[in-house]
């Protein structure tokens, strides 16, 4: 709740939540969330977000502690701060929601994505396909004498930028998983 | 120790545990064991409703008024989807409630089997949590667990939803002293530093006012007695929204009476030019806001509220306090008193010497001539003949709701039991009838409209034969009064669909049922019709024929700030702009 109204001249927290409550900005946040691993579980996460008519960029669940029964549900969310705001009061308030981190507000953190991208072609363009993969550091997971099957992590602009290159060489499907993210140190 | 028992039966130990003596409910095909149950013991009575939206809103009645959790049992299917209305109306007005739902044999599930419904599913978004037990050895520790999540924190209805495999099969019951600790344990004590800011604000403040809500009544008792004491301590003025009248008395010295939409103008316009607003469990809702851009344009604003969601929802706060009211003022007070109980006092007495300008304008002045019945003057005499009784009110919903909460007083919480948030039509008739269980010698009157009444009249039933003498007193305009006002002003007095036709004779709909009726329509008779209701030893409906084109003021139009009140009719002409009229 400390973010919701940082007092000036505080040093208990990051100089981020020092800007205006009501701007206007539109940002991009990371959120953290730890759930019990029950059934209904995500439909409750979802159902705030169409409900309350919030965006969600992308979402990632799975349990992370199997004798504790516990998910962690990784959401890429947009908004103003004050939306930001009330998108993490509303999470933290469902019951079975355990806690809630703004890992774009809390410090430096580690964002991956993993991808499997479809790429077909003969000649020049496999060739090319190939080699930026190797600059990109994608695997090649499957392989057949006209396409490719390649396998890539990073962040989500990293990927991006890897699909961009690979859609004139032939690229027909794509599979992300969404963001996975911890915070550094 | 754990028993062994049926899910039936540890479904009735853990509402005896819980310490549940009514239940509000209709049976059906899913729940007929634990209807079994039931029905061989006698510590939990059952009332049985004559349809499941009324079970729900006579278990808010009792909720309100008892403060303890209300409890519904109910079928599957029909029987669920019935209750969704009581249940989002529990839901925005922070109703303590335990519903519990039969559900199909948990090997039928997902097969579109007889009086099936992904109940679970459709109630997410309409209770606080819920529930689907698949195993009876988890039956008692989700029970329990549903009454802990009911009452703590901001309050809201849960719903538990039991196969009916699992109420025959045998398992271990958990009493609740041993069932698992819920991690659901929300924050009660504020914080201190703000707490402290807060204090400093109330010493130095030239126009302070306090803005309640419906959090004081849920925080409970204590929470009302606190208030009562910082304001009359510090000689700040109140006013409430619709759900916090009773916090602090209608006879206090410091009451301004309710703001809001069609709240009154000395509190409207000390909301608007006040310099120090001090929200105690309100949400700064729509009807009480107005125009949010304009919304106390110069005030410092301090909230209190249990739910970190409700602050800066919709207005900023500068003082954020996230707690329960109780707790919260209890250090209030605590450090106001131990920084010597300083108040900007000469500033405060000019303030008050202002809102007494306000108060002459008298806004709710209504002259009583003709042969003809004004509601306001109803709710008056009802008012002085009913002031000195052991008296609960509840509601239904449009303008004899909020004529009820301008012309009757409330000294104490729990009296007020009416629909805020969802504004549902209906509610108040089977609600009075949950007021009346919990309150068995008290006088119970639900203030109706007739079309509202008319939504749930098949409560009459229940009335009767749980010999609960709630009096209905319905101000019959033959009009959807609130809709028809909001056509005069807006849509160029074109009545669409908001008048009745084919009334029914209310006398004879009362005889029908076994219950009385009276019809009055001359103002010389009407104390003593009141009277004849009151001293009637049973249910009465009370038809009380009234002005048809009465409209309800003061009034706020749609889109426009506090200090833009309408007060009577004279102001009404082109009030409201094109931007309001998109508004509701």
């Amino acid at each position: 709740m400390s973010a919701l109204k940082i007092k000036k001249g505080s040093n208990k927290h990051s100089a981020y939540n020092l800007r205006p409550n009501f701007s206007d900005v539109v940002e991009s946040h990371t959120l953290a969330v730890l759930v019990d691993n029950e059934p209904g579980v995500l439909a409750r996460v979802i159902g705030l977000f169409s409900g309350r008519g919030y965006n969600i960029d992308s979402l990632t669940v799975a349990e992370v502690d199997h004798t504790g029964h516990t998910s962690r549900i990784t959401i890429v969310t947009q908004g103003t701060p004050q939306i930001i705001e009330q998108i993490k009061a509303q999470l933290g308030r469902i019951v079975p929601v355990h806690a809630v981190h703004d890992l774009t507000v809390e410090g430096p953190v580690v964002e991956r994505e993993l991808a499997l991208m479809k790429v077909e072609g003969e000649g020049e363009k496999r060739v090319e396909a190939l080699r930026l993969a190797d600059i990109f550091r994608a695997n090649v997971v499957d392989s057949t004498l006209g396409s490719f099957v390649f396998e890539i992590t990073g962040p989500s602009d990293k990927i991006d930028a890897f699909a961009d290159l690979m859609r004139p060489l032939g690229l027909i499907d794509i599979a992300r998983t969404g963001v996975a993210a911890l915070p550094r140190g | 120790m754990t028993r062994q028992m049926t899910g039936a039966k540890m479904v009735v130990q853990a509402l005896k545990d819980q310490g549940v003596d009514v239940v509000f409910g209709y049976p059906g095909g899913a729940v007929l064991p634990i209807y079994d149950e039931i029905f061989q013991q006698n510590d939990i009575r059952h009332v049985l409703v004559r349809h499941e939206q009324g079970a729900v809103h006579a278990a808010e009645g009792y909720a309100r008024s008892t403060g303890k959790p209300g409890v519904v049992l109910v079928t599957s299917g029909p029987g669920a989807t019935n209750a969704v209305t009581g249940l989002t109306d529990a839901l925005l007005d922070s109703i303590p409630l335990v519903v519990l739902t039969g559900q199909v044999p948990t090997f039928m599930i997902g097969n579109d089997a007889f009086q099936e419904a992904d109940t679970v599913g459709i109630t997410r978004p309409c209770t606080k949590h819920n529930w689907l037990v698949s195993d009876t050895n988890r039956l008692s520790g989700t029970l329990h667990e549903a009454f802990h999540v009911a009452q703590t924190g901001r309050p809201g209805p849960v719903l538990v939803d039991i196969p009916k495999d699992v109420q025959f099969a045998n398992g271990s019951y958990t009493p609740p002293a041993k069932a698992r600790v819920s991690h659901y344990q929300p924050q009660v004590k504020g914080d201190m530093e703000e707490i402290t800011e807060l204090v400093e604000a109330l010493e130095k403040a030239e126009r302070p006012v306090f803005y309640t809500g419906g959090g004081v009544i849920n925080s409970g008792p204590a929470a009302s007695q606190l208030l009562r004491e910082l304001v009359d301590a510090t000689g700040v003025p109140i006013t409430s929204t619709l759900m916090g009248l009773g916090a602090y008395p209608a006879n206090g010295e410091h009451w301004l009476g309710m703001l809001g939409m069609h709240g009154l103008y000395e509190a409207n316009m000390a909301m608007h030019d006040c310099d120090l607003m001090i929200n105690v469990g309100a949400r700064f809702d729509d009807r009480i806001t107005g125009r949010v851009d304009a919304f106390s344009p110069g005030s410092t604003k301090a909230h209190i509220d249990i739910d970190p969601s409700s602050i800066n929802k919709v207005i900023k706060a500068d003082i954020p306090i996230v707690g329960d009211v109780a707790h919260v003022l209890e250090d209030v007070l605590k450090v106001w008193k131990a920084r010597g109980r300083k108040t900007n006092s000469e500033a405060v007495a000019k303030w008050r010497a202002k809102i007494d300008e306000w108060r002459q304008v008298d806004c709710l002045a209504f002259t009583q001539e003709g042969k003809v019945i004004k509601p306001q003057h109803a709710l008056a005499r009802l008012e002085a003949l009913t002031r000195d009784h052991d008296r609960y009110i509840t509601t239904e919903v449009g303008q004899h709701q909020m004529w009820a909460a301008q012309y009757l007083n409330f000294n104490d919480p729990n009296r007020w039991m009416t629909s805020g948030g969802l504004g549902t039509m209906g509610y108040g008739f089977p609600a009075s009838i949950g007021v009346q269980m919990a309150h068995r010698d008290a006088l119970v009157i639900n203030v109706a409209g007739e079309a509202s009444w008319l939504m749930n009249m098949q409560e009459m039933g229940t009335a009767v034969q749980f010999r609960l003498p709630v009096k209905q007193f319905i101000l019959n305009n033959e009009r959807l009064g609130m809709v028809r006002q909001w056509q005069e002003l807006l849509h160029g007095e074109r009545y669409s669909h908001s008048w009745s036709e084919a009334l029914p004779d209310f006398v004879k709909l009362a005889e029908a049922f076994g219950a009385k009726g009276i019809q009055c329509s001359d103002p010389d008779d009407l104390d003593e019709a009141i009277l004849e209701m009151i001293n009637y030893d049973g249910p009465v409906i009370f038809d009380c024929l009234v002005e048809k084109h009465e409209n309800c003021f003061p009034m706020i139009p749609s889109g426009e700030p506090h200090n833009k009140m309408l007060l009577g009719e004279a102001s009404t002409q082109d009030a409201i702009k094109a931007g309001g009229a998109v508004l509701v």
